[in-house]
């Protein structure tokens, strides 16, 4: 066992509003470059539909994530190729997606409504794309052009998550749903994306999970972007450098949310730490059946809260307010106590760190019509609105039973506090049905319903300390940065003609500062 | 013995090599974010891109390397690999041919992509283009001088060349001589090539030293630890 922490994300798709808060932040903080027009490390799509970039769930056409190749422990190597097939397609990658399997970015020219000249006609602000910088004639696609259903069902049921799904009666008005997906870079335990770099530039973080590309090494080999399935890493067209989701480090390093969970309106997002076994990851990610997958990967998380794990965890250098941390995570009581969070398409291998909350739809007001029957007093999840056949593809390979057992412990819950708060009785048989206990359903509504922001972020610092030798020196540095002088992470050293890295201030470190003033000889 | 040989035979290689060496360690040093493919495959990836990318690289690699070995190679170690300077010769003309017409297909379609398609031109630097003219012109007289070889198959000239190159890495001297009478052609094929080594540190090019041989001996994943 080898024991390394990670702080782990859920999104409670129940509650989420599809109001794009965390896409706008998250633009605004990170994305608003030029050659980052288009990209979007997070973004909310309207399912069903194909998503951004197009067609990204089908692996089919895209070759993302792993394969599994043979038998055994370790027999899985990434969809599009071992590592000959990936240097040998470094010149033309044929799984790479184009410009336009996202959109042409584009800006609008709304100078011209100021200085129109008088016209009978009102001026328009007529797009340019940022790419050529030439006007535009029709916008054929954009970030989010299926909101709220828009389009034709006919493009929109290509949706991978329809498979087994009889989907044609989803078309028609009465039988239509919809619900959001807010996405983002999933931190993989066993990402696609490290893989396929040709260049190593793609790292994992040892100490809280955080996948990130090394700006310096990374050459532009463009192989992480075809290699992982769910299309969060983009190609910087302007610098020629991949670039992905950071989760906000620089926040997450200050104990707070990243910027897309701080703003959430609808406090659907929940971060935690979550305890895993480095060694069991391997074997995980290569069961044979894609429906054990989601097993598999909970047994890869490890118990906070057991001696063996937190001696072993201690053994591993994990800091003891991490251990802390990681017994009241809520990611961990929503993803193992509760068993109402799913990784999104397991089915890829790459043991996805950002877990879903299904959504419940619509079922009391066709209750009432005499359209649904009653399971007891749990109405019959499967006649939801929402099919959990599609649900099921999206979070658990297709495998419904998971889905239904967390969907039946929502709507219980909220039968249950229901009756207590508006008839003013309990209801314990509800619970038991579904395998629940008081005090759980109580943390559940805490935790899910209430959702204080003390519930949902759970995030210890992290210790500079155990990072860099002398975090004094680390003071007015130049921080967050690209390009010359200021690398992206604390190197040491002088450059070729002597010159200090900005970033760190040459400085006695505080231990040596401590020998000098206790040694008496000094 | 012309000025203009001494300079451009004899202490021209010297100072290419030297700008060559020292300004990709400097660059590498000081500006490695700017160290990259530079890769235009998401603004246009059509067939023919993919295509024409292609065989411009396995036409170059294969011409690079083949500039490599021909013209190092100890003139001793042909009888050992059972060449007379002549056979080596049309093995040289053959290959080169071959490997020079795939990339030169190759570079055509690049060049044209990016002079016409409206995306990448937009993105390009000029030296994107300059570079990509450089390689062209270059190209058409590595391939010119297999008409002038035809002249000659004993393979005394390519002796002379080689002999160039050798003296010149082995720092003897008198590498310039060995090539004063050799067709112009030559000459200006030797001169571009300079050039190319000249400016390789300011361009794009600097993504050959990158060749990411090693990832086939590396495991899959990577884990930094958290010590800086």
């Amino acid at each position: 066992m080898r024991v390394r922490a990670q702080i782990g994300k859920v999104l409670n798709l129940d509650k989420c509003i599809g109001c794009h808060t965390c896409s706008v932040t998250c633009k605004n903080v990170w994305t608003s470059r030029e050659g980052m027009e288009y990209v979007w490390f997070n973004n909310v799509e309207t399912k069903p539909g194909i998503g951004y970039p197009k067609d990204w769930e089908n692996q089919a056409r895209w070759n993302g994530g792993w394969k599994r190749v043979g038998n055994g422990k370790g027999s899985i190597r990434p969809k599009q190729g071992g590592k000959w097939r990936i240097l040998a397609n470094v010149f033309a990658n044929p799984d790479l997606p184009q410009i336009d399997d996202y959109y042409e970015p584009f800006n609008f020219d709304y100078q011209r409504l100021h200085n129109a000249p008088e016209s009978k006609a009102q001026p328009t602000a007529k797009p340019y794309s940022a790419i050529t910088g030439k006007p535009m004639d029709k916008i054929e696609w954009g970030p989010n052009w299926e909101e709220i259903l828009g389009g034709e069902f006919e493009k929109r049921k290509q949706d991978y998550n329809f498979q087994n799904v009889q989907k044609e009666i989803y078309g028609q008005f009465e039988n239509t749903f919809m619900m959001y997906l807010p996405r983002l870079c999933e931190h993989c335990l066993n990402p696609t994306c490290v893989a396929s770099c040709p260049s190593g530039a793609i790292y994992k973080r040892e100490e809280d999970g955080i996948v990130l590309i090394d700006q310096d090494k990374c050459r532009g080999w463009r192989m992480c972007i075809s290699g992982c399935p769910y299309k969060k890493i983009y190609y910087n067209w302007q610098s020629g450098k991949s670039e992905k989701c950071t989760f906000c480090y620089p926040r997450i390093e200050q104990g707070q949310p990243t910027v897309c969970s701080e703003t959430c309106v609808g406090r659907i997002r929940y971060l935690g730490v979550i305890l895993y076994d480095a060694d069991a990851i391997e074997e995980a990610a290569s069961v044979a059946s894609e429906q054990d997958l989601y097993e598999a990967q909970m047994r890869v998380f490890l118990d906070p809260n057991d001696p063996e794990v937190i001696a072993a965890a201690k053994r591993d250098g994990v800091p003891e307010n991490w251990l802390e941390a990681a017994k009241r995570s809520p990611v961990y009581k929503m993803a193992m106590d509760w068993k109402v969070a799913f990784p999104l398409h397991p089915e890829y291998r790459t043991l996805p760190m950002v877990w879903y909350v299904p959504p419940l739809s619509p079922i009391q007001s066709a209750v009432d019509a005499g359209h649904v029957g009653l399971d007891g007093i749990i109405p019959e999840v499967e006649k939801l609105r929402i099919p959990v056949k599609y649900l099921a593809n999206m979070l658990t390979a297709g495998d419904e039973r998971p889905v239904v057992r967390a969907l039946k412990k929502m709507m219980a819950m909220r039968i249950y506090k229901r009756a207590q708060t508006v008839d003013g009785v309990d209801d314990p048989k509800v619970l038991s049905d579904v395998g629940l206990t008081e005090d759980q359903v109580e943390e559940m509504y805490q935790v899910m319903a209430i959702a204080n922001y003390e519930d949902r972020f759970d995030i210890p610092t992290n210790h500079r300390e155990l990072s860099v030798d002398d975090p004094y020196g680390e003071r007015s540095g130049c921080g967050f940065s690209f390009g010359d002088g200021c690398h992206t992470h604390g190197v040491t050293r002088n450059n070729l003609f002597g010159a200090k890295n900005p970033r760190k201030r040459a400085f006695p470190n505080r231990s040596e500062l401590l020998v000098k003033t206790h040694n008496p000889e000094a | 013995m012309s000025y203009l040989d001494h300079l451009l035979f004899g202490y021209l290689p010297y100072i290419a090599g030297t700008i060559f060496l020292l300004g990709s360690v400097v660059r590498f040093d000081m500006s490695q974010y700017t160290w990259k493919t530079n890769s235009s495959q998401l603004l246009d990836s059509s067939r023919r891109f993919r295509i024409a990318n292609i065989l411009f690289h396995v036409g170059i690699i294969a011409l690079f390397f083949g500039h490599l070995i021909g013209l190092l190679m100890p003139h001793s170690w042909y009888a050992f690999f059972g060449l007379t300077a002549g056979g080596k010769q049309v093995l040289a003309m053959t290959a080169g041919g071959i490997f020079g017409v795939i990339c030169l297909i190759g570079m055509l379609m690049l060049l044209h992509r990016r002079l016409t398609n409206v995306r990448v031109r937009a993105h390009s630097q000029p030296m994107d283009h300059f570079i990509l003219i450089l390689l062209f012109f270059q190209l058409t007289l590595g391939l010119g001088t297999i008409f002038v070889s035809v002249d000659h198959l004993d393979g005394s000239v390519m002796l002379m060349l080689s002999e160039w190159a050798q003296r010149i890495v082995t720092f003897q001297g008198g590498a310039a001589e060995a090539i004063a009478n050799v067709h112009w052609i030559y000459k200006a094929h030797i001169f571009l090539g300079l050039l190319m080594f000249l400016i390789f540190p300011f361009t794009r090019l600097v993504h050959i030293w990158s060749a990411p041989f090693w990832y086939l001996g590396r495991s899959y994943q990577l884990v930094r630890q958290r010590q800086g």
